[in-house]
């Protein structure tokens, strides 16, 4: 607001002083210069008057000559007045109108407009850095679960674009460089609201110097971080950037839990999936012999997995590889038969094209398969865009690094408890995670359950905490009880209880809630809202706990304890 | 030498001078205070006005005020002035030439305090 007055201020200095100027000039050479009345004597004019018929001179409404007609010297003054006060008048005019059409103006103007309505945010919001397309997807999905966020893009195109979607939580936006710190003050990175920034641009640089900004201004606020080249990881990592996401490591474990252990890979699917979507039924990737066209930072990590999981596999790639990768390796796109054919595509289990062109892949995939109709397809996609050919295309496992973000992002940001169950269910066995895919799927079905916490404490779950406080012995299974029918179970699981910093997994049924747990939930999006009525409403607590209904109001509850410590005593 | 600071002290102080001259006198004497006067120091305080625009530092920001002041002063004594005149004729009244020229006077303290702040900010500037 104030660089926008002072910018036009500034502006108008010019201007203004001109016209002072001619106003000036006109009045004196008006009063100095005698009129004459109807009787021929001298008539000086006022300063008022000449104020007055120059006002409406200048401004070319001219009312005529007052007080009475003017002598032929006033005259010939009032015309040198006229033009000059014209010219003063334009000259100002298009200033203004220039001034609207400055860049540097209307930057000012639309900077101002954004920090005014990030300062207004009364949510709790995380900055969003990059609107590409992972920002989008995390902005989309953010927006469907009801997360307040704000955005700063480089490219206005993008922004125009955020603009036109139309979010339920209205979105501000700013088209400026996410590496200077003032448009990450802007964007509200030091404001008590905000919980977090998502670095999440293709400049992985720009992703560096958004993560120390942050650290330095805002040390308290978690930042996540896009980074896929190792030495900026190691860099970001150095000053403790809370999460750096490489989507391709990403993958290279998530291909590894697939080889490995298909029970996990399942477990893990099922609860970073967005929720309420059919379940993927992918089959695993087979053992044996693979082949990888593509050897960069994806196909590395693939290879990775591969020699980690004990298979072989042949590289086709067009560079020259290192010399101790010298005996599987083939030089060539792979885009075509001959060069599939000498690395062995008929007795190949897989392949994985992981180029970084999508036609590329494609390419290399329908070659891959016409030569070997069983070949297991692990495909990259590296544009939305052409998301539609390879839904067409049908591969085995397809690998979206976009997608791979948003999800990971956006898991870390919903339920970080999920992050720490997620942590501990990759060192148990299979036997384990078969165990838990069975309950989830006798709650959910065959789609993707809700994952939430339950904080047991006063801000998040009132009536728990009143129940607790008054000495109500409350357990898990209560909280797994319809609050209209004690009879029915909800269709959820717990999963995780955090009890002072210590993870209790897969809890029992009968374990009594303390103040400040945390209890991680799977279930059906159904069980989450009747769950937070009992978190939330007395009445649903007091029933689900004791069984009966809770009469409303202070008077009411007096009555009722009254009658139940006289029961009580007959009894006795 | 900076042409542009020549130009911002002089205008300043030009202000002051014409405000001082047109106060100066018998408080309710028209003979004593001209009209003329009063115009260029209307006139020159609006340029001063004008020349603060735009400075967003704290000591600008003072400056500006001083000279809002002064303006609306002078303002005001040129309407009294006028309403005077349009009132009574050509000559103005003892008792209104005393309320033109207070209200000028409190415009000569507001450019006093103006030129203080000139003044001082050149003496930081030097040390």
């Amino acid at each position: 607001m104030n660089s926008v007055v002072f910018l036009t201020l500034r502006k108008l200095r010019a201007p203004l002083l001109i016209l002072i100027g001619v106003y000036a000039l006109g009045i004196t050479g008006l009063v100095l210069i005698p009129g004459v009345d109807e009787a021929g004597r001298a008539r000086p004019m006022s300063f008022f008057h000449a104020f007055y018929f120059l006002t409406y001179t200048a401004s070319t409404i001219g009312f005529g000559e007052m007080p009475g007609a003017f002598t032929d010297a006033q005259r010939l003054w009032v015309v040198v007045v006229i033009y000059l006060s014209v010219i003063g008048w334009a000259y100002t005019l298009t200033t203004l109108l220039a001034l609207t059409r400055d860049s540097a103006f209307r930057v000012a103007v639309t900077t101002s407009a954004f920090r005014r309505r990030v300062r207004r945010l009364s949510d709790p919001y995380y900055v969003v850095c990059g609107y590409g397309e992972t920002g989008t997807l995390v902005c989309r999905t953010l927006d469907a679960m009801a997360i307040r966020f704000v955005v700063l893009d480089i490219d206005s195109s993008r922004v125009n674009e955020l603009e036109l979607h139309p979010y339920r939580g209205d979105a501000a936006a700013l088209t400026a460089d996410a590496k200077l710190p003032e448009n990450l003050l802007a964007a509200g990175v030091a404001l008590p609201f905000c919980q977090g920034v998502l670095a999440l641009t293709n400049d992985e640089s720009a992703n560096l110097a958004v993560a120390i900004t942050v650290k330095l201004l805002n040390p308290a606020i978690p930042v996540l971080c896009r980074a896929t080249q190792p030495e900026i990881e190691a860099n970001m990592a150095s000053f403790g950037t809370d999460h750096i996401i490489n989507p391709f490591r990403l993958f290279g474990e998530y291909l590894w839990d697939a080889l490995h252990a298909p029970a996990l890979h399942v477990l893990i699917q099922r609860l970073t999936g967005l929720p309420g979507e059919a379940l993927a039924t992918e089959s695993p990737p087979p053992h044996g012999r693979w082949i990888v066209c593509g050897y960069g930072r994806f196909g590395r990590e693939v290879v990775e997995s591969f020699m980690r999981e004990g298979l072989s596999s042949t590289i086709i790639d067009p560079d020259p590889p290192f010399p101790e990768r010298q005996h599987g390796f083939l030089q060539g796109l792979g885009t075509d038969a001959r060069t599939l054919t000498e690395a062995g595509v008929a007795d190949a289990v897989g392949i994985v094209a992981g180029t970084d062109d999508d036609i590329a892949n494609l390419s290399i995939a329908m070659t891959a398969r016409a030569e070997n109709p069983r070949i297991f397809v692990v495909i990259r996609q590296n544009l939305q865009a052409n998301r539609a050919l390879y839904r067409a295309f049908g591969a085995g496992i397809t690998m979206v690094s976009a997608e791979i973000i948003a999800d990971e992002c956006v898991a870390l940001i919903s339920t970080p408890l999920l992050a720490r169950f997620l942590h501990i269910a990759e060192r148990q066995d299979e036997a384990w995670a078969t165990s838990v895919n069975a309950r989830l799927e006798e709650t959910t079905g065959g789609t993707t359950p809700s994952v939430w916490a339950v904080r047991v404490d006063a801000a998040h779950s009132p009536a728990l905490a009143r129940a607790l406080a008054g000495g109500e012995a409350v357990t898990l299974r209560h909280l797994r009880l319809h609050p209209s029918d004690r009879q029915r179970p909800l269709d959820c699981v717990p999963l995780l209880v955090l009890r002072s910093g210590e993870p209790i997994v897969l809890p029992d049924e009968q374990l009594p809630l303390a103040r400040l747990d945390a209890v991680l939930f799977a279930g059906t999006a159904e069980a989450q809202r009747l769950q937070s009525l009992i978190a939330r409403n007395s009445r649903a607590c007091d029933y689900v706990c004791r069984g009966v209904e809770m009469p409303d109001g202070w008077i009411w509850r007096a009555l009722a304890r009254d009658r139940a410590r006289g029961s009580a005593e007959s009894h006795g | 030498m900076n042409l542009e600071k020549v130009i911002f002290a002089f205008v300043i102080l030009l202000a002051a001078t014409l405000n001082f001259g047109f106060v100066y006198g018998d408080i309710d004497d028209p003979a004593h205070h001209d009209i003329w006067e009063l115009f260029a120091a209307v006139i020159v305080n609006l340029v001063a006005t004008v020349l603060k625009l735009g400075d967003r530092t704290q000591v600008g920001a003072v400056h500006l005020s001083t000279s809002l002041v002064a303006v609306l002063q002078l303002t005001a004594a040129a309407l009294v002035w006028f309403f005077a005149v349009y009132r009574g004729g050509q000559a103005i009244d003892p008792s209104r030439m005393a309320a033109i020229v207070s209200l000028s006077a409190g415009a000569l303290f507001a450019n006093v305090v103006s030129v203080a702040l000139m003044v001082a900010e050149t003496v930081m500037l030097r040390r």
